[in-house]
């Protein structure tokens, strides 16, 4: 009976989606499906703020759905990833994001599409939250002609609207995150920037200079410390004297929050985007998470950590477990539901994978173009005298 | 002759030809001003450059007139301002970065090569950088080693980054609007001993949209015996060095590049395929400098069959700049040098 009713709603569900009655349309199948639920969430620590973020969230069954299935999408993006690179497929520097899936979809449901985010090398959650399709982020990573980047920039520097990368310079996209939110106040837009660093950025004498100018002119930028316990192979005690990083920004109000709980990061971010539009200038938010793999693929992430912790973390903190259990134990979904949802996702994996593994690479015409913007075509010189190669804007 | 030359102004007067003696520093602050006004997105920032009217006076009566939004004093913090300015250009503005002088952009190189000048092409054209990172370079007068130095090769080594050198007034004033218009990432190297110099503006330079292209050398003085090239100062030591040479019958040819990068190549091939002899003239280090480029590009292209002797370098001395002055004198190239160079090579 069950089975015929997800049948039944799936049917449903599909047609309903096209008109955008699909909630409705759901409780009247799922009559049993709670549709919103409260939930207690931990408090932040402070640092000059007199109030913080709500200690409840409000999640709805729709919005459960929606963050279980983002989540899952970049988990197995990321773990389709780490197949292809030891295949070989991928090549170069691969920086993997799984274990810290709640932090770039819990900053997304804070803001808007219309506002402003960067961030450093482990890029590939955010570029899909941020707009980009799991095929161009795969075919971007495989180096063909279909990646978001045409294939030019690679796991790195991925962009698409309103998303500045990507950035392989450890700190430097702090300053540029800054300056987009300079571009915000200037222009009058309402919009805000965040600026995203490691723990291990954290400690970089241009964060600083940034703390401080955004400070001054009162920029609109949240800046987003994900703290995952290890700057490469250094542990953050090994690297900060003050490990405190939501306190590093010290006139900048500052908040520290646990990365794994995707309801506890949306609220911090909803709070620190209303103190950024609300004039009051940058603020301070350190999400504490965790990365499963290594710090890049070349590096097997079990030398300067162990195997239990690592493990210990996944069944105690992973932040889509965490999530699934919130639903089905407050019958907000049902297993069956979630788990065809993972089969979705893996589908949609499957066929980024087979793209990106059989879309041609870059042509050969395309190796000097995209040097200057909005000029007229350029000769450029090949590695000898001779070839002369032809650059178009 | 006298007569002739009242006779002359005259006629200037009454057809209404007006010549205006410009300063470099005055013509920079034309283009500044002419740009602000005519974008809204332009703006400026740096040390010191609205409330104390720029360290060199080049933004002087700017922040007056256009107020705190568009002329932004920073801190000591260049790494940090660099950044803030790429950022700022990422999402739409227009800056202009001041360096008070190029020493102090290597805090700042890595926004500049990395973020500024790689990204539209690591983007493959999805985000353009339009930014201009200006102000004085090279050697000036007394300020020793760690504020001498000519960054015209470390910049023009970088694809994905346009290079400017002025010398004159018109040139600062046209490279410099075109540099600010330009989309992309464009290093404006001035000079400070420049700063001061008063050149001729003509009437067509003096309209608020004259514009010089970028990668387009000038030829300053025509001659046949050889070719001098050279950027910035050391193009006025080149006119000298060929005023006092045309005295003995030689005829130089004069190559004011104006661009390091994308480099007229064409336009000094053309010249040596006349004259059959080349020097380059430039205050910067010799190894791995403009002047290095510019002998390799000629031996690969077209020109070098033309070549009656090798083609030469005249460059500062490869050492840290000193202080004294006879040293500092002797630490860059002179007149004489030129003089020198030039009849060794046309072996007089």
């Amino acid at each position: 009976m069950r089975k015929m009713l997800t049948i039944i709603s799936n049917v449903l569900r599909g047609s309903a989606s096209r008109n955008g009655a699909r909630v409705v349309v759901s409780a009247r199948t799922y009559a049993d499906f709670t549709p919103q639920a409260t939930f207690d969430i931990k408090k932040c620590d402070l640092h000059k703020l007199e109030e913080g973020p709500p200690l409840q969230a409000v999640l709805t069954r729709e919005e459960g759905l929606q963050y279980y299935r983002t989540m899952q999408t970049i988990r197995r993006m990321e773990l389709k990833a780490d197949q292809l690179y030891k295949q070989k497929i991928i090549r170069g520097f691969c920086h993997l994001y799984d274990g810290q899936e709640a932090c770039a979809v819990g900053i997304e449901t804070g803001i808007n599409l219309s506002d402003h985010l960067i961030t450093a090398y482990r890029a590939h959650g955010y570029t899909l939250t941020r707009g980009g399709t799991v095929r161009e982020i795969m075919a971007e990573l495989t180096g063909r002609r279909g990646g978001i980047a045409k294939g030019k920039g690679g796991s790195m520097h991925m962009y698409t609207k309103h998303f500045y990368g990507g950035n392989g310079i450890v700190g430097a996209q702090v300053p540029l995150g800054a300056g987009v939110a300079l571009a915000c106040k200037y222009l009058g837009n309402n919009e805000i920037c965040v600026c995203l660093y490691g723990d291990g950025a954290a400690n970089q004498g241009q964060i600083f200079e940034t703390y401080n100018m955004a400070s001054l002119w009162k920029l609109p930028c949240i800046f987003i410390c994900e703290n995952n316990k290890y700057g490469m192979g250094t542990s953050v005690e090994r690297a900060a004297a003050s490990t405190d990083y939501y306190k590093r920004g010290d006139f900048i109000p500052g908040l520290r929050l646990d990365g794994m709980d995707v309801l506890c990061v949306r609220e911090a971010t909803k709070f620190a985007a209303e103190h950024c539009r609300s004039g009051k200038g940058p603020i301070l938010m350190e999400l504490q998470t965790y990365r499963y793999h290594g710090h890049s693929m070349s590096d097997p992430g079990v030398s300067y950590r162990t195997r239990e912790e690592i493990q210990e973390v996944r069944s105690k903190s992973d932040p889509i477990s965490m999530l699934k259990d919130r639903m089905l134990s407050n019958n907000m979904a049902s297993v069956e539901e979630l788990k065809e949802i993972d089969v979705e996702v893996r589908k949609e994996i499957e066929d980024a994978a087979q793209f990106a593994t059989t879309d041609p690479e870059p042509p050969l015409d395309d190796l000097c173009n995209h040097i200057f913007y909005n000029d007229p075509p350029m000769e450029v010189r090949g590695t000898n005298p001779w070839t002369k190669l032809k650059s178009v804007s | 002759m006298n007569t002739l030359l009242i006779v002359l102004l005259i006629i200037m007067e009454i057809s209404q030809i007006h010549f205006l003696y410009v300063t470099v520093r005055d013509a920079l602050n034309q283009a500044l001003d002419e740009e602000l006004e005519r974008d809204e997105r332009v703006f400026l920032l740096g040390e010191e450059v609205a409330q104390y009217d720029g360290a060199y006076k080049v933004s002087r009566g700017l922040w007056k007139k256009y107020g705190d939004k568009r002329i932004i004093d920073t801190p000591i913090t260049e790494m940090g301002f660099a950044g803030i300015a790429v950022g700022a250009a990422m999402a739409g503005l227009r800056p202009i970065c001041e360096f008070m002088t190029f020493n102090f952009s290597m805090q700042a190189i890595d926004q500049v090569i990395n973020s500024a000048a790689k990204t539209y092409y690591m983007s493959a054209g999805l985000q353009p950088v339009p930014i201009v990172f200006r102000g004085p370079n090279g050697a000036s007068a007394g300020v020793a080693a760690q504020h001498s130095q000519c960054f015209a090769a470390w910049y023009g080594h970088c694809p994905g980054l346009k290079v400017v050198s002025p010398w004159s007034a018109e040139d600062a004033k046209g490279l410099l609007k075109s540099a600010i218009r330009d989309d992309n990432p464009v290093v404006f190297l001035e000079n400070e001993l420049m700063y001061g110099v008063p050149f001729e503006m003509s009437e067509e330079a003096q309209s608020k949209d004259f514009l010089l292209p970028i990668g387009k050398a000038k030829i300053e003085r025509q001659g046949n015996h050889v070719t001098l090239v050279s950027h910035s100062r050391m193009v006025s030591l080149c006119l000298d060095a060929a005023a006092v040479l045309a005295k003995e019958g030689i005829e130089c040819e004069v190559i004011n590049m104006r661009t390091i990068r994308p480099l007229d190549a064409e336009a000094i091939e053309t010249s040596v395929m006349k004259t059959n002899h080349l020097i380059t003239v430039e205050g910067g280090w010799p190894q791995f400098g403009v002047g290095a480029e510019i002998l390799a590009r000629i031996m690969e292209g077209p020109a070098f069959n033309f070549l009656d002797a090798p083609a030469v370098r005249v460059t500062g001395v490869d050492i840290p700049m000193p202080y004294a002055k006879i040293l500092e004198d002797n630490s860059i190239p002179q007149i004489k040098d030129i003089i020198f160079s030039v009849k060794k090579t046309l072996n007089v």
